[in-house]
């Protein structure tokens, strides 16, 4: 399961940052998802509410912020989000691109109480 | 209760990034080409591993890390050859992470490695996300599989150095079109090599014999050079 370490991750992280302030109690965490990172949320959310148990997370309410695929022309340099299942760039037709987003998956930020 | 928001913005995989940093300066110290091989399962990975063995090996010394999800299978086959291998196992798992590696990077003779194959899970999807700390990341796509792989799993060719199309002996009886194939890795990865070959009649492998010695080559004149600097 590829959303094992992320979910690990994603609570070893809050966990740190509300020691390191002394909070009581997380009660939502901002996770950004790339459209292309093969993470799916609703596996995310369950392994979170098994591994999260007993911890100040417990009951943390997971919000997945989806972040959208960026790439690059290799042609014409434009910046475009893929609107067709082959990504071709809509401003040449070119079909050869570097990913500059899409991929990444970061926790952005926590409520704490 | 006072609620809080705290910024964080922080990579959920950064922790293997770091590791990931450690295992490449460890394989950097004792000069050891690395190379993670990443394939579906069935596309011929051990195999390559087993024919560069039988080829390279001791004149260039080899040394293998196997990852599967069970068995012992894998290892054996090199052990036989008499090549340092450590077997890992996931049960359940599916990708090897830098973690790991680091691990196996222990229970192996170092010293006496000058290229080492990391052979991860057979897997299309997850393996590409986890990087081990390698030089080198080569997938392997058997023609039975189809030329519209790179379409169906993009993220997995964007950082490949290498591409070798494997059995390619089956050509003739498959309606896998190496053209269309190496279309959609280019498209996805500018730099990538792609090598077509066979381990079962041994069409194209020179190329893929040449590509890893002027790899060692070149690894072990930057290091020479990085660590002659003041």
């Amino acid at each position: 399961m590829h959303e094992l370490p992320i979910t690990q991750g994603i609570l070893s992280i809050v966990l740190q940052h509300a020691k390191s302030v002394q909070a009581r109690r997380i009660t939502s965490i901002n996770v950004k998802v790339g459209e292309i990172s093969g993470v799916v949320p609703d596996y995310v959310r369950l392994q979170f509410d098994l591994l999260s148990k007993d911890t100040i997370a417990e009951g943390a309410n997971l919000i997945f912020l989806p972040s959208p695929t960026s790439l690059r022309c290799r042609r014409c340099g434009r910046i475009y989000t893929p609107e067709n299942p082959d990504w071709i760039c809509p401003e040449c037709g070119n079909n050869k691109f570097e990913i500059m987003s899409g991929r990444e998956c970061s926790v952005e930020s926590m409520e704490i109480g | 209760m006072e609620v809080k928001v705290l910024t964080i913005k922080e990579d959920i995989l950064g922790i293997n990034e770091k590791r990931a940093k450690n295992n490449y300066e460890r394989l950097n110290e004792k000069r050891i080409l690395t190379i993670n091989i990443m394939s579906s399962p069935g596309a011929g990975k051990t195999s390559l591993i087993l024919q560069t063995i039988d080829r390279l090996h001791p004149k260039l010394r080899i040394g293998v890390i196997e990852g599967d999800v069970a068995s012992q299978v894998d290892a054996d086959k090199v052990h036989q050859r008499k090549v340092p291998v450590v077997q890992i196992n996931i049960p359940g798992g599916c990708h090897l992470d830098a973690n790991m590696v680091a691990n196996a990077l222990n229970n192996l003779p170092l010293m006496e490695i000058d290229l080492l194959f990391i052979e991860n899970v057979g897997n299309l999807i997850c393996p590409a996300d986890f990087d081990l700390g390698e030089h080198k990341r080569v997938i392997l796509a058997s023609t039975p599989e189809g030329d519209d792989k790179p379409y169906k799993y993009p993220t997995m060719f964007t950082e490949a150095d290498v591409v070798l199309v494997t059995k390619i002996d089956l050509l003739p009886h498959l309606d896998f079109q190496l053209s269309r194939f190496s279309e959609g890795v280019t498209r996805l990865n500018a730099n990538v090599k792609i090598f077509p070959l066979s381990c079962k009649t041994g069409e194209g492998m020179s190329q893929w014999f040449s590509w890893l010695l002027y790899q060692r080559r070149y690894l072990k004149t930057r290091l020479i050079r990085q660590s002659s600097q003041p």
